[in-house]
């Protein structure tokens, strides 16, 4: 392996190199950081150059036997995450410079596995955005074609990982925000059961959405990163004892036997055309491969954006009330007295979009209009999980596009916050009801990525990432962006 | 009071705020402190840093459930958190984690005692939540108004909090106070919180309106706030009692608002602020998931309950016979009142609650130590105790003796022989004795015999002082009357 | 759909200070927003729970232990202003 092509090694080869001896941690290190400096893309809003090359040394001091199972894999983390003394703004100018004195349970995990930190990644604001236009900081191009948005809001994670920055990174998905850039970008993205990883350390966007979760250019680096950062973690009590099968290797090679549900909702009106010749193409290869295609319905699809425009903005609302300026983040001095500070503090620390959101989820908790929007809101996720109950009882995984559209171009929908909302309606439902799922790269519609979204029960990672190791074999999708190579 | 006979009636209900002793706060690992270095006691939890999350304090869950036994409560099958969302600077994730409509305890009832009998006060709720930060006003003497700077302290910010709200059954400020005694001594018997209001570590805001005696819609209530003495808790309502009816009468109405009463001007302000009115915004908190004890384990807790300070009360003082105020006294603490019944087990009850609340409990306060911590055991009181009831010790001379144990904790008996302080036996002695003062008083001798009466207590006292209080006081009198042939 | 008094009020409730060019853009767009919400009103919802929790977990309780508190210099660390150990705070009214 030359010096110039380990930026192309996955994270499973780069470890497996490593611990073999046949690379060290510092070379490694050292191709991803060369890429990560020159950022024409703009993945990154931070980097931690001097930190990584200290850790990687480290690693290569280690005797073999004792190398840890990641040694030395670089690794870019989502803005949104905490590290501590490494600047954490969530792509918001109210976080501007905040060094957090914490790093979130799950980046901790993957550093103790032997991966090594290289930089933050660049997102929309507080996650709210799936274009990476509503960052405060930077704009970030798909390396597929530069005048094009990444998706979003982990649009660094999947661009970084896609212009081969890094072979992984950690993004966050509350309605799409890992699946849809992974889709817009042509890598792989999963969003893991609600619970699976902590949420310890995730600046919360909607705590009863938000989950941690991978972004790489092969489904088994994706296993193998949602298997090192996974498990109950004391400090969130929402974090699952994991009650599933534990993430393996993905090794299947066919589907058969398998029930491939195919969401009606999700294949017609709203989607276009090359998304769903492409979407049709991967139902022709799950069938050659053995699976049973199966005509499933989530009825409620058509409500999902709503509920969930109502219930992500009335957590967020919340969640963002803490930011007031007094003890970390900016403020805007000379506040004339309190209520002014928190005015002032608020109304120039955050965008546009974030200031919607937090509108309107106020709105919708506030006294008269909660049970007009959020308490309905919640009896609608009810009947989102009733609709999936119903569909796994015929089907073992559900397929459909991951996003309705390839990447837009820059500045197409930022005047249109509706328009944009839609980037997600594939995705929502999933996170409404707290499922698994992986968005892989199933082909080219106008020379741009289409995504694949499978979607399984609770707790079905460990299939769902070997069916989908399965379809990614036959779909053999080349995961270089022209700009990359 | 004088509010008690005019044709005007209070309604009062109280909210109390207590910190429970835990040795950690409500949703992280972070020690409980008081008065320690500011910001020393803090985490990313309790200081709402993004992205950390809150986790419930097991002991917190337990202690509520203890109190809500003890209240007569139902404890919740299941209960939830909330968010309260209001923006202040104590309140670091300016939302506070509580309970809304699915508290951990629901309606129950007391039955209080008062001077006047036994009041029924029902208790609609208790539920847990976390205490707001400390915010000191810098600037000029700490007025909030005013003020050029503050800073907030987030060691107390996150602290367990059992807020339990009662019913508007209390109809007089002493009754509210004997309420919040008797809450505070039950919640101390059960270790849930030391209830120091100086401290706040016990908080009390009463809900007051007035109405005309007879009816029984309820008036317009105004709601005092965090009143930190029993005394201001008792000055406070009726001061306000007498506001409400002063507007009344005058024809004026009643506006529903939270006010503050200031001890030392006796006044009631306004906290309106020029912020609207609040809206809460509920909303059950995705962070947390709800508690749904195990009901065995529920049973077993109300199983292990200790006696509690009112049954104690009316057992004394229906068995032994002591009265209403001495029986709430001793009972403030377990201690006391475990004291008080190993000497009432010996000894006159009456006697030994007079004794404790007064001699043993001043003296102690004067070197800091309380009755069951001190040297002078309940075996000693009985027999000090005994020694005045055989007249062995005068009331003084047993308050001297007691100040001799206190110190050396030696047996009473043992300091009477020891300093020859018993008193005079011997009839012949005080009979010469008298003689012998009437001889060196020739002058009141007279008087005396020729009928005035008041000076016996002159030759009583002369008595005491020649035989150092000695002598009995009582018989002495007796004896100057008969030598005086009165 | 939403009028500028509402917007107003919940723009003070979230202590968001607006300009008024993006006051009303704002009561624009959310009403747009809400319009769209709007479909899920007409639905006979009376009989379905409301879900909270996605994951039905329970009894998640931390024991009474302590763990180590920051340093006081690291609490403060990200504060705009400090005064005497404490975080500074605007002055009141
Ligand atoms: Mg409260
Ligand atoms: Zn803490």
């Amino acid at each position: 392996m030359s010096a110039g092509d380990l930026h192309r090694l996955s994270a499973s080869e780069g470890a497996a190199a490593v611990r073999a001896g046949e690379v060290t941690a510092e070379a490694l290190v050292e191709a991803s950081l060369a890429r990560v400096a020159d950022d024409r893309w703009g993945s990154f809003l931070a980097t931690a150059a001097d930190a990584a090359r200290e850790r990687a040394r480290a690693i290569d001091a280690l005797p073999a036997e004792e190398k840890p199972p990641l040694a030395g894999v670089p690794i870019a983390i989502k803005d949104a995450l905490s590290t501590r003394d490494l600047t954490t703004t969530s792509g918001s100018r109210i976080l501007e410079g905040f060094r957090p004195v914490y790093t979130a349970t799950c980046v901790a995990r993957l550093e103790e596995a032997g991966a090594i930190v290289v930089g933050k990644t660049n997102m929309d604001e507080f996650a709210m955005g799936s274009s990476t236009e509503n960052s405060a900081y930077q704009v970030t191009r798909n390396p597929w074609d530069t005048d094009r948005v990444p998706g979003g809001s982990s649009g660094g994670s999947a661009t970084a990982v896609a212009a081969h920055q890094v072979p992984w990174s950690l993004g966050s998905d509350t309605g799409g925000s890992i699946r849809q850039p992974a889709s817009l970008c042509g890598i792989v993205g999963a969003k893991p059961t609600y619970g699976a990883v902590s949420r310890y350390g995730l600046i919360a966007f909607a705590s009863s959405l938000d989950q941690v979760g991978p972004l790489s250019r092969t489904v088994a680096d994706a296993a193998l990163l949602t298997a090192h950062m996974m498990g109950h973690d004391p400090m969130d009590s929402t974090s699952l004892h994991w009650p599933g099968e534990p993430i393996g290797t993905p090794d299947a090679t066919d589907l058969r036997g398998v029930r491939v549900g195919v969401v009606r909702e999700l294949m017609g009106e709203g989607i276009e055309p090359g998304v769903l010749a492409a979407t049709e193409e991967s139902i022709r290869l799950a069938r050659e491969l053995g699976a049973e295609i199966v005509d499933i319905s989530l009825p409620n699809t058509e409500h999902g954006l709503s509920t969930y425009y109502l219930i992500a903005p009335a957590e967020c609302s919340a969640n963002l009330a803490r930011f007031d300026g007094i003890r970390y983040g900016q403020r805007v001095p000379d506040g004339q007295d309190l209520l002014d500070h928190y005015e002032r503090t608020r109304g120039a620390g955050f965008g546009p979009e974030v200031k919607r959101r937090i509108m309107l989820g106020t709105f919708a908790l506030a006294s008269g209009y909660y049970d007009a929007y959020y308490l309905r809101a919640q009896k609608m996720r009810t009947l989102m999980l009733r609709d999936f109950q119903a569909a796994f009882a015929r089907a073992d995984v559900l397929l459909s596009p991951t996003s309705p559209t390839i990447a837009f171009p820059l500045g197409e929908r930022t005047a249109d916050p509706l328009a944009m909302y839609l980037s997600d309606v594939g995705t929502i439902p999933v996170s409404l009801a707290g499922l698994p799922a992986v968005s892989i790269p199933c082909g080219l519609s106008e020379g741009m990525p289409v995504g694949l979204q499978l979607a399984g029960p609770a707790f079905s990672e460990h299939r769902l990432f070997d069916l989908a190791h399965a379809l990614e074999r036959a779909i053999g999708f080349a995961t270089t962006p022209p700009e990359a190579s | 009071m004088s509010t008690a006979t005019s044709a005007w009636e209070a309604v009062i209900g109280l909210e109390i705020h207590v910190q429970l002793a835990t040795r950690t706060k409500m949703f992280c690992g972070c020690e409980l402190s008081f008065g320690d270095e500011p910001n020393s006691h803090t985490c990313p939890v309790c200081l709402g840093h993004p992205g950390a999350l809150p986790v419930v304090n097991a002991e917190a869950v337990r202690l509520a459930i203890i109190t809500g036994h003890a209240l007569g409560c139902e404890i919740a099958e299941r209960s939830e958190f909330s968010r309260k969302n209001y923006f202040y600077p104590d309140l670091p994730k300016a939302y506070q984690i509580s309970q809304y409509d699915q508290p951990v305890c629901l309606g129950g009832h007391v039955s209080v005692l008062t001077a006047d009998g036994e009041v029924s006060v029902g208790i609609t709720r208790a539920h847990l939540e976390e205490d707001a930060a400390k915010l000191v006003h810098g600037g000029d003497g700490g007025r909030r108004a005013g003020a050029s700077d503050s800073g907030v302290d987030f060691n107390r910010g996150g602290t367990p909090l059992l807020e339990i709200v009662g019913e508007p059954d209390l109809r007089s400020s002493a009754d509210a106070a004997a309420f919040l005694r008797q809450l505070r001594a039950t919640l101390r018997r059960l270790g849930v919180s030391d209830c120091n209001m100086e401290e706040g570590s016990m908080r009390a805001d009463a809900n007051v309106s007035v109405r005309a005696v007879g009816t029984s819609e309820l008036g317009t209530k105004t709601e005092l706030k965090n009143m930190n003495s029993f005394r201001f808790l008792e000055r406070g309502i009726e001061a306000e009692i007498a506001r409400q009816i002063a507007l009344l009468e005058a024809g004026g109405a009643v506006v529903q608002e939270t006010l503050h009463y200031d001890p030392e001007s006796g006044e009631i302000h306004s906290l309106r602020s020029k912020e609207e009115a609040h809206d809460y915004r509920y909303f059950p908190e995705p962070d947390l998931v709800p508690v749904v004890p195990d009901r065995e384990w529920v049973e077993g807790l109300r199983a292990g309950l200790p006696e509690l300070p009112a049954d104690l009360r009316r057992r004394w003082q229906s068995e032994l016979g002591i009265g209403y105020e001495d029986a709430e006294v001793l009972s403030e603490s377990a201690e006391l009142g475990a004291y008080f019944e190993a000497v009432a087990a010996q000894a006159d009850p009456k006697a030994a609650a007079n004794w404790i609340r007064g001699e043993l409990r001043a003296q102690l306060r004067e070197v800091g130590q309380e009755p069951w911590e001190s040297r002078v055991t309940p075996g000693h009181l009985v027999e000090l105790l005994g020694l005045l009831g055989d007249r062995t010790l005068s009331s003084p001379l047993a308050k001297e003796v007691l100040a001799e144990v206190i110190v050396s904790g030696a047996a009473p008996a043992a300091v009477v022989q020891e300093k020859g302080l018993g008193q005079i036996s011997d009839e012949g002695e005080l009979v010469a004795l008298v003689a012998k003062l009437f001889e060196d008083n020739p002058g009141q001798a007279e008087e005396l015999r020729g009928g005035k009466d008041k000076l016996v207590g002159f030759f009583v006292g002369q008595a005491m002082k020649a035989t150092q209080g000695r002598a009995d006081p009582a018989r002495v009198g007796e004896l100057v009357r008969e030598q005086a042939g009165l | 759909m939403i009028d500028d008094q509402t917007v107003r009020h919940v723009a003070r409730l979230a202590r968001l200070r607006l300009e008024p060019d993006e006051q009303a853009r704002m009561q624009t767009e959310l009403s747009v927003i809400l319009d769209h919400v709007a479909a899920i009103q007409d639905l006979d919802l009376d009989d379905v729970p409301p879900t909270t929790h996605v994951q039905e977990m329970l009894n998640v309780l931390r024991p009474d232990e302590p763990r180590p508190s920051l340093p006081v210099e690291e609490a403060l660390r990200e504060a705009p202003a400090v005064i005497d150990g404490r975080f500074g705070v605007p002055r009141f009214e």
